[in-house]
């Protein structure tokens, strides 16, 4: 048997152990010396519902969808395995399903303003009758995909000869001869002239249709545009099925799925004199079960809680989740490494990840007074603010997510590397991989190998108070803050984490 | 491939083109399809034609839109009534497609059908299908199914009809809301068909699940649904059952749920006999008059006047006013544009005395208004009050604000007053308008504004009507002519266009002698658009006129327009000539 299993098997009661994470997949793999062409890097990464289909989305506009395999074909085998309680190794496996053009670049002529196609964010909504749906965003345009499995046919049997057809017939040609438009012209009207025969016309028939092949095909449903002045940085859906909110650095539209010409602004932070601005908005979600709910984090650091039943325009919150900052520490960068980039509810929608510039940080929306949980995820980068603010560095946004199960969070960091905390009560899980296909290779050097890190904190916060200015950490690894791991997602039901590393798709499992 | 006779050509491209690639023939012989199925007759249509209709459920939406339309009339295409059935099975598939509007308009075919069939065809077939869509695996179909509960029940023997209430009962708390939601707004249908024991234990019990349901979208549909409901009931049970309801929505958490009360609380007036209105429902209303919420408070204001209607003016004096007092001074500007939209029909409620004392002070403020939109909907409906106490209490307070409006500097608010200037002139008579509002009127003609400038012509109309020729030939006409010799051009051109529809007005002795010298004149013009607008002109003049004066005057100075070195002047003035040689030779 091999290892997953073992381990599984010897998992000690008590707190959860810390996982072992293994290389499970690769997509779009860079080859040594490939150049990566910026329109491949990915942008946006999301998992469904489900946990069925994974989708990315691009720079260059694009949406690649994935769809897991081993639960596609093996149910029948899978539950015999489980009669005969025997110990199952099975881990997501995806396979690309297809990709399509979602934005375009665009050319804003009212405001001179270039809008590039690169998808912010992708949410998928709710599908019926076996099509996938999703919603994609660029800075100002919201989509709704439809993605379906379209009938190839082939048409033949048809009443008029198709070679006669193309002359005569009103088919969609270049050259109609004058003849046939008056056809056209009375297409079906003069056909009410006819005096039918009751039993109907035997010489005519239905054409014949012979299906060839299945093809996907994404369709676009609607476009919801022209509703923010700023760029657009998040998408959220409602648990309602019909409602999903954008957000913008200053705004929140609630829009209905159907309705693609209209939306309320709900959340207006723009102050009547742009100059007196000092806070923008920089994520939001919705609340997973109370349709009503939605929380927004914003560049200083706070988190913001509302109930839309409140009143029709929540600029209002009820909560309020900010840290007190401990008197005496404030610098430069106090403001700046403060900023939310990304917030996440956690499913069961009591707590909820936010991840600023050195930190994760898990609330719970009962407490208000501070976060439950923070987790520094590369502290050592505090004595190199200064560099990371010449080189643009500190604006970097990282993303951040929850395992199903609500035990664990994870994000990304520089050198492709992304962390795995453990949230449940007293656990000291502090996993550091890197997104190849080597994921713990990080782990020996950085002495933060689960099986240790049990009795000692987090290896990390120790190598931060050696690190020195130049960009190599205290056990000679040298970072490179061009290779940023932004975006991940954590698969809803099992241990699986997809994530980005520039224009690769990478996916660990545990 | 076999050739077609001439004749059938039409009908055989139709049906080819039900396959087409371009949707746009596709849709077209969709929208064909009962030629088709006549062309086809009627056993081929059933054997064929409608199996080939079923497999094309892959097809873009706008041709299953376009489907699930044309197979709701198709009855009579199928063979009658007896065959009516054979429908179902390619709407079925229609009511289980992701996109809402397909859906909604294949129940609605679905229930066209389902109302002719014969009631055993609705038990052996219809009722069958409603429980397939009920059950199915995606939410879109149990969707659909809630909106043919209605249909199937009535014909259903007793313990079908018990089986179909415990299915909807199961819809309304379907894990999806949006099932919830379907289940929701169509409970009234349902409800209607149940017989009313049924009616009291079983639906109310749903109705009260839907208003339980966390969701507040599902809330907000159960409340649009309590009229309806309400009506359904005997007065007490309605009062036992739905106003406890409603009056606990009034004060729900959410306040679009609040909102949907607002609008919805005069229907159920109507269901309900005074006493509960007068103990529950008027409290509650005045509670939703002083909402938190904006929206609320326009939603109940607008309501304020078909509300007094159903009390006695005491109850609306007492209860009513206070708020009506308070809202005119809302802090919203909406609020107040609502209110000011339908309080002048409280006058007629409160009776002279009342309005006088009460609501004079709330209509003068209101006309006061910072905002236009509540002036100008004050004066919308002026003519409400005039009825009451006569227009004199208003008018000291009405010629300001008047004038006002009609130097805003939004065009859309001077549009909306010159709008509402015929009626003013009606309700204030020619005394007070000749005064106070004629040079108004002319000062528009020349508004920097092209709709301005067009509008005010058209008033002008107006006017011309509502006091006669004669008092148009004094007040209007020569200030309008004196425009000739303005030396701005679209201030010329706004001249022509105020002729073109005084002339029909003032009939054929005063355009000859008074207007139609100032457009000829006007052909001699400098500007080419101008001297094209007189030939349009003169075209429009052609049948107010006698025959006698379009030789003499019009056509003259078309045909020297028809020579002019402009194109456009010599296409109008050509196209004016035809058509005086059309008159002529149909004279």
């Amino acid at each position: 048997m091999n290892n997953g299993g073992a381990e599984a098997a010897v998992a000690p009661v008590g707190g959860p152990q810390p996982l072992e994470w293994k290389f499970s997949q690769v997509f779009g793999e860079r080859t040594a010396g490939e150049e990566i062409q910026d329109v491949d890097i990915i942008s946006a990464i999301e998992f469904n519902r489900t946990g069925d289909h994974l989708a990315t989305g691009d720079r260059g506009g694009r949406v690649v969808l994935f769809e897991r395999t081993d639960t596609l074909d093996h149910v029948g085998q899978r539950r015999d395995l489980e009669k005969m309680d025997y110990p199952i190794n099975r881990h997501p496996l995806f396979r690309y399903k297809t990709e399509f053009q979602s934005h375009e670049p665009e050319f804003d002529y009212l405001k001179s303003l270039e809008i590039e196609e690169k998808i912010n964010k992708i949410r998928w909504c709710q599908s019926a009758y076996g099509a996938l749906s999703l919603l994609s965003t660029n800075d100002k345009t919201i989509k709704f995909w439809k993605v379906q499995e379209k009938q190839v046919k082939k048409v033949c049997d048809l009443n008029v000869d198709s070679t006669k057809a193309m002359g005569n017939g009103p088919i969609v040609g270049s050259s109609i001869s004058t003849s046939s438009k008056q056809y056209m012209a009375n297409g079906g009207c003069t056909s009410n002239d006819f005096s039918l025969p009751n039993g109907g016309l035997p010489s005519l028939r239905l054409p014949m249709v012979t299906t060839l092949e299945t093809k996907l095909m994404a369709r676009c449903r609607r476009i919801y545009s022209h509703a923010h002045d700023y760029h657009i940085n998040s998408i959220s859906n409602n648990s309602d099925g019909e409602t999903f909110i954008s957000a913008d650095d200053l705004r929140i539209n609630l829009w209905n799925l159907e309705i693609s010409n209209q939306s309320f602004n709900i959340v207006d932070v723009k102050p009547a004199n742009m100059e007196d601005l000092t806070e923008v908005i920089t994520s939001a979600e919705f609340h997973p079960i109370h349709c009503n709910m939605l929380a927004y984090s914003s560049s200083k650091g706070s988190i913001r809680l509302v109930d839309m039943r409140q009143s029709a325009l929540c600029d209002i919150h009820i909560k309020l989740f900010e840290e007190q900052e401990a008197p005496g520490s404030r610098s430069f960068f106090t403001d700046i490494i403060a900023s939310i980039s990304d917030i996440k509810f956690a499913k069961d929608g009591r707590h909820i990840l936010s991840r600023d510039y050195l930190t994760l940080k898990l609330w719970d929306i009962n407490m208000d007074s501070g976060p439950v949980a923070t987790f520094q995820v590369h502290e050592y980068l505090r004595p190199k603010l200064c560099d990371l603010y010449e080189n643009d560095s500190i604006f970097d946004k990282f993303e951040c997510c929850l395992s199903g199960d609500g035990l664990r969070v994870a994000t990304g960091s520089y050198s492709n590397l992304f962390r795995v905390f453990g949230c449940s009560e007293g656990s000291k899980e502090a996993t550091t991989l890197e997104a190849n296909k080597n994921p713990m290779r990080r782990q020996g050097l950085t002495a933060s190998r689960p099986s240790r890190s049990l009795g000692s904190p987090s290896g990390v916060v120790r190598r931060g108070k050696g690190a020195d200015n130049s960009a190599v950490d205290a056990n000679g690894n040298t970072f490179d803050f061009t290779t940023k791991l932004l975006h991940l997602a954590w698969h809803p039901t099992e241990n699986s984490i997809a994530c980005a590393a520039s224009n690769s798709l990478y996916m660990y499992y545990a | 491939m076999s050739t077609v006779e001439a004749p059938l050509y039409p009908i055989a491209v139709l049906i080819d083109e039900l396959k087409n690639d371009d949707i746009q023939l596709r849709l077209n012989s969709i929208r064909r399809l009962s030629t088709i199925a006549r062309a086809l007759g009627e056993d081929r249509t059933r054997s064929e034609l409608i199996p080939f209709l079923s497999e094309n459920n892959d097809d873009d939406d706008e041709v299953l839109l376009a489907m699930a339309e044309e197979l709701g009339v198709f009855v009579p295409y199928v063979g009658g009534v007896e065959h009516a059935h054979v429908l179902l099975t390619p709407l079925e598939t229609l009511c289980t497609v992701e996109e809402t509007c397909v859906r909604d308009k294949a129940v609605e075919s679905l229930c066209k059908i389902g109302s002719q069939m014969r009631e055993n065809d609705l038990i052996e077939r219809f009722t069958p299908l409603v429980k397939r869509l009920a059950a199915g695996e995606w939410f879109t179909a149990r969707v659909s199914a809630c909106g043919l509960f209605h249909i199937a029940y009535p014909s259903a023997p007793e313990t079908l009809k018990t089986e179909l209430r415990s299915i909807y009962g199961q819809l309304c708390q379907d894990d999806m809301p949006m099932v919830r939601r379907s289940a929701a707004s169509n409970l009234w249908k349902f409800a209607g068909t149940v017989e009313s024991a049924h009616l009291k234990a079983d639906i109310m019990q749903m109705f009260e699940d839907l208003t339980q349901d966390d969701q507040d979208t599902v809330r907000l549909l159960a409340v649009e649904g309590c009229a309806a409901l309400g009506k359904l009931l005997e007065p007490q049970d309605c009062a036992a059952r739905i106003l406890p309801v409603i009056v606990n929505f009034s004060q729900d958490k959410s306040w679009r749920v609040r909102y949907m009360v607002a609008n919805q609380l005069y229907e159920l007036c109507e269901a309900l006999g005074p006493e509960p209105i007068r103990t529950d429902l008027l409290p509650a209303y005045v509670r939703l008059l002083r909402d938190n919420e904006a929206e609320v408070r326009i939603a109940a204001a607008g309501k304020v006047t078909k509300f007094c209607q159903i009390l006695s003016p005491e109850l609306a004096i007492q209860h009513i006013l206070p708020c009506v007092k308070e809202l005119s001074l809302d802090s919203s500007q909406h609020v107040r544009a609502a209110l000011a939209s339908v309080v002048m029909g409280m006058a007629p409620v409160l009776g002279k005395d009342a309005t006088i004392e009460q609501l004079l002070p709330i209509f003068l403020s209101l006309l006061k208004d910072e905002f236009p939109d509540v002036r100008l909907n004050i004066i919308s409906k002026l003519d409400q009050v005039n009825q009451v106490i006569g227009i004199d209490l208003l008018s000291q307070s009405l010629l300001p604000a008047i004038v006002e409006l009609a130097e805003d500097r939004h065009w859309r608010v001077r549009l909306a007053i010159i709008e509402y200037i015929p009626l003013l002139a009606n309700q204030l008579g020619v005394g007070f308008f000749d005064d106070k509002l004629g040079g108004l009127c002319m000062q528009w003609l020349q508004d920097k504004v092209y709709s301005i400038r067009d509008a005010a012509a058209k008033n002008l109309k107006h006017l011309a009507e509502e006091f006669g020729p004669d008092w148009a030939m004094q007040h209007i006409i020569p200030q309008v002519l004196e425009i000739a010799n303005d030396s701005h051009y679209l201030h010329r051109m706004t001249l022509l266009r105020a002729i073109s529809l005084l002339g029909p007005v003032m009939g054929s002795e005063i355009t000859c002698s008074k207007l139609l010298p100032v457009v000829v004149n006007a052909s001699k013009d400098r500007v080419p658009n101008i001297k094209f607008n007189v030939a349009k002109v003169l075209q429009s003049l052609i049948s107010v006129v006698d025959q006698s004066v379009v030789e003499k005057t019009i056509r003259p100075c078309l045909v020297e327009l028809s020579e002019d070195p402009d194109v456009d002047v010599r296409y109008f003035a050509v196209q004016g000539l035809q058509s005086i040689d059309q008159v002529t030779m149909s004279s």
